[in-house]
């Protein structure tokens, strides 16, 4: 047996399910893990190169580039999670993902909701001179 | 027992309609096996702890233009610092990921060489973030200047604060795997220190983007 044959016995003839981390059971050797993770580090360089890049560039109109920093930054968060985390689409992988779409939503809710709740009260604030005034009147 | 299972299953289900994967269904088995249990539930704990940044990060983005007439990001990063950090904690990242593959041909000097090159890049990542915020506090732009640095040195410290504790555990972790082998025990401690380090990095990209590039920059 080589040694190969060893880590997949590990769990005896369990395929059901993959652990988060995992490679996909079935994948071959450690060539394909590399170029896995090559291929990821090259994506995320990328991304990072990008990110960095656009600031300050004449290239895209200077509001869009807050949005574009934010794609490019979702973006590389995914090829973490799908290259070095090894959370992907795979049929064995689905208690893993379902757990982290609910992450995925409690953090949207906690940033987008403080962020928008936080916008209006600002907005709905009597300005802080204003205030001083009223303060000074008494 | 198991083929036999398995033709049973396809008789009553020959288009494998009913469940996915490889194997029989896996209520036939009775409960995962324990490195599967072990890597969901510290998959768990890190989803919570994403939770928890995201309070940070929420509270940073709200306070970021509260600076009460202090120095604002723009002035205050040095985005060429950032880059590098940055760099330190990709390749960081890259060198756990051979790490975890010399793990799974059980190589041991290999999973030593690259635990010691992750460790190095982490702790490169580490003393540049020290310095910056030493920096920042003995310009007098500590954590008490202004509600934004408040939240600045919440959100990155908590973020160094992982780093500095992902340190120490790979480095019991790497003298347990050299005195005690590619135990079980070990291999799914190993498992949890590369999803908590692979994380980490997920979190940094957050913190770069929207601390310092959106902050400083745009």
């Amino acid at each position: 047996m080589s040694q190969h044959d060893e880590i997949h016995d590990l769990d005896g003839d369990w395929h059901g399910e993959v652990a988060p981390g995992d490679e996909h059971s079935g994948d071959s050797g450690v060539s394909a893990g590399v170029r896995g993770y090559l291929i990821g580090f090259a994506l995320s360089v990328l991304l990072t190169a990008a990110s960095f890049g656009i600031i300050g560039t004449k290239l895209i109109w200077a509001p869009g580039i807050p949005v574009a920093l934010v794609v490019f930054a979702v973006a590389q968060m995914g090829v973490h999670l799908v290259f070095f985390l090894h959370i992907n689409t795979g049929p064995d992988n689905t208690n893993n993902i379902l757990a982290l779409a609910f992450g995925i939503l409690i953090v949207g809710m906690v940033v987008a909701g403080s962020l928008w709740i936080m916008y209006h009260l600002n907005a709905n604030m009597m300005p802080m001179d204003k205030l001083m005034d009223l303060h000074l009147q008494h | 027992m198991s083929a036999v299972a398995t033709t049973a299953a396809s008789e009553r289900d020959p288009h494998r309609l009913g469940h996915h994967g490889s194997g029989p269904h896996p209520g036939d088995h009775g409960p995962s096996p324990k490195r599967i249990i072990v890597g969901y539930g510290f998959w768990i704990f890190l989803l919570s702890d994403f939770v928890m940044f995201s309070g940070f990060f929420a509270s940073f983005a709200v306070l970021s233009g509260a600076t009460a007439g202090g120095p604002s990001g723009r002035e205050l990063f040095d985005l060429q610092n950032v880059a590098i950090e940055t760099a330190c904690l990709l390749l960081s990242s890259f060198a756990c990921g051979m790490a975890s593959l010399a793990v799974g041909v059980r190589n041991q000097l290999w999973t030593q060489l690259s635990l010691v090159v992750t460790g190095l890049l982490g702790l490169a990542f580490l003393v540049l973030e020290l310095k910056e915020f030493a920096e920042l506090i003995a310009k007098g732009d500590g954590p008490q200047r202004s509600a934004f640095l408040s939240a600045f040195f919440t959100l990155v410290g908590c973020h160094g604060l992982h780093v500095s504790v992902g340190l120490l555990w790979m480095g019991t972790m790497m003298a347990q795997i050299f005195a005690k082998g590619f135990t079980p025990n070990m291999l799914r401690r190993f498992m949890c220190f590369s999803l908590f380090w692979h994380a980490l990095d997920i979190i940094w990209v957050a913190v770069f983007t929207v601390v310092y590039l959106i902050g400083a920059g745009a």
